[in-house]
């Protein structure tokens, strides 16, 4: 376990440079000066010559990137040249909206992914086979702001149920946060459900041949025992883990989701940051988002190895 | 088994037997991907055509047609400054089906000869570019794709490119994932034994090797990059007004949804349709170029 643990930690350290490299590397894409860039419209000299002296720009690159690495350990991420505050401040307030969402979309994505693979894997060729398929290709194929627009059309303009847009917190109104949220988590987890579902099929299908299934058979048990209790806590191992890696995509669609469902998340602010050109804002929240899934990558390879005792030895 | 009766049976195996042909007769018989592909056929020339289909001028404002619903005039209505929901839909297939098109070839283009030199040559070389991989591939591809297009400036091109850099890691790592299976093969042993460079071996006797698999994610990178520039041109970080494109649509279809849902219902049908047949069309060629995945 500690070989593995150290094994893995020491890939995670070029990939953090290079990530840190990218990242940092984006600020060279804009043309022309960054500090003019950067201080806005108005382009006050005052503001150019503090930028320039904050980003160190006229020292050579590969020390400006030392400034903003040592900036980055230090929690200084810079700060939002629109409100003014420190981008980890910013992130920091905005992250627990989106951790919300992100949480509500997978608890509907599991519901829906996993019981529709393992009926699809059981009942193999059947039509409920071809019904959970087409409901996968349906979520893969659906843009999901797309799918938020028609959720708005019918729940909140035809039937009046569901509120379009807003966020209350959930401490200070739990219900009319649910209200709120169920429609967007719902499109954001849409198309994880679609994934699950479809490495839950094959997982299963996997495990459904294997011998001990078999064995369980003949022991005389009942199906619904051999497949809940002995086919799929073996066939949900690959999936739990696969299913952390889809981080990426809940994060990618909280962006589309938010700013369709006008929830000031972690999404919005980024899209924020880009039309306000608030390009620290940006860096910050790739930073962070590239962060996250590294470690969410992490701790993925250490429970499946936890889970798989083959990997253990 | 002399080597006469050898002879015999290969000259007695039907000529047309090759594992293209193979393939291509399994792909025909799968429904869904003959459906992907008659689709993907439709929306090119739709995409093509776009100049005799369409009815009206897409960039047209009428203020006696504000927001019309659908009718004779307008099968799909009409927009909030009086444009034809329709025409602009058909333009907007050339925004997507561009976007699909040449940010797939970018990652193609800069993917498949990084993974090829990262399996190709190994060592150190393996090492560096599989990290800086791995540091693209940790930054959530729509993410790393808006703050590119962010950096870059908003326009469809600058758009396409950021897709098409987000895209690359992906054909790296499976292209170099193929050919360090594909280099092992007896018959590259022997191509180096005759005394073939490594360039001529990579690129005639391994790179030909290593295509069925990039072919299926290509067509399914596709169907992805297409929801992505859709929603960077939802973002309004894509195509820009009044040029039309589906995601843009959508945009500014969402403020009328209460009175004019048509503006959001044809383009993102449109978007879900084109996809669903590049997914539909990748699955049936991952099917018919794998059997084993079947």
């Amino acid at each position: 376990m500690f070989d593995f643990l150290v094994k893995r930690l020491a890939t995670l350290v070029p990939t953090l440079f290079f990530v840190s490299v990218l990242i940092f590397g984006l600020q060279q894409l804009l043309p022309g000066d960054p500090a003019v860039i950067l201080a806005g419209e108005d382009r006050d000299p005052n503001v150019v010559a503090y930028l320039r002296a904050k980003l160190h720009l006229d020292e050579p690159l590969p020390i400006r990137y030392f400034y903003w690495v040592d900036g980055v350990f230090h929690g200084d991420l810079g700060e939002s040249q629109r409100i003014q505050k420190p981008v980890l401040d910013l992130i920091v307030e905005k992250l627990p909206v989106t951790i919300e969402l992100a949480f509500l979309a997978m608890l509907i994505a599991l519901a829906i992914g996993i019981p529709a693979g393992i009926i699809s894997a059981v009942k193999k060729d059947s039509l409920w086979d071809y019904g959970a398929n087409v409901v996968a290709l349906w979520g893969l194929s659906t843009p999901n702001f797309w799918l938020g627009i028609l959720l708005i059309l019918l729940f909140s303009v035809a039937l009046g149920w569901l509120p379009a847009s807003g966020y209350v917190s959930p401490f200070v109104d739990l219900k009319a946060n649910l209200a709120a949220m169920i429609m967007p988590a719902f499109v954001l987890g849409n198309a994880i459900a679609a994934v699950l579902m479809r490495h839950t099929r094959s997982a299963m299908l996997q495990v459904l041949n294997a011998d001990y299934v078999r064995t369980a058979r003949a022991k005389g048990l009942v199906e619904r025992t051999v497949v809940l209790k002995h086919a799929l806590r073996n066939a949900l191992i690959p999936v739990i883990t696969l299913g952390a890696l889809e981080f990426g995509t809940l994060l990618s669609g909280a962006v589309l989701t938010e700013q369709v469902f006008t929830i000031p998340g972690f999404g919005k602010l980024i899209v924020d940051a880009v039309f306000n050109r608030d390009y620290a804002v940006v860096q910050g929240v790739v930073l962070c988002t590239a962060t996250a899934y590294i470690s969410l990558n992490l701790f993925a390879d250490l429970a499946y190895f936890l889970a798989n005792p083959r990997l253990r030895g | 088994m002399t080597v006469a009766t050898i002879t015999a049976d290969f000259t007695a195996a039907p000529r047309d037997d090759s594992p293209a042909r193979r393939a291509l007769r399994r792909l025909v018989h799968r429904r869904g991907a003959m459906f992907g592909l008659g689709c993907v056929v439709f929306f090119i020339l739709v995409a093509i055509l776009a100049g005799v289909l369409a009815p009206y001028d897409p960039l047209q404002t009428s203020w006696s047609a504000v927001r019309k619903a659908p009718s004779a005039a307008h099968w799909f209505g009409t927009d909030e400054i009086g444009r034809d929901v329709l025409s602009r839909v058909i333009y907007g297939a050339r925004a997507s089906l561009l976007a699909g098109l040449v940010s797939v070839s970018i990652a193609l283009a800069l993917g498949v000869p990084i993974g090829l030199v990262a399996g190709y040559v190994g060592g150190f070389t393996d090492g560096l570019i599989s990290r800086v991989v791995d540091a693209m591939l940790a930054c959530p591809f729509l993410i790393l794709a808006i703050a590119l297009a962010a950096f870059l400036g908003p326009s469809l091109t600058n758009a396409m490119i950021a897709i098409g850099i987000s895209a690359t890691p992906i054909f790296v790592r499976l292209t170099r994932a193929q050919v360090l299976a594909v280099k092992v093969e007896d018959y590259v042993e022997a191509a180096r034994a005759v005394g073939n460079s490594h360039w001529r071996i990579a690129l005639r006797h391994v790179l030909p090797n290593v295509l069925p698999p990039l072919i299926v994610q290509a067509t399914l990178a596709t169907a992805a990059a297409i929801i992505a520039e859709a929603s960077l041109s939802f973002l309004g970080l894509g195509q820009q007004p009044p040029a039309p494109s589906w995601g843009s649509m959508l945009n500014t279809a969402k403020n009328y949804v209460d009175n004019a849902p048509w503006m959001a219902v044809w383009p993102g049908l449109s978007i879900f349709m084109v996809v669903l047949s590049f997914n539909l069309l990748g699955d049936g060629l991952r099917d018919a170029l794998d059997p084993r995945h079947v």
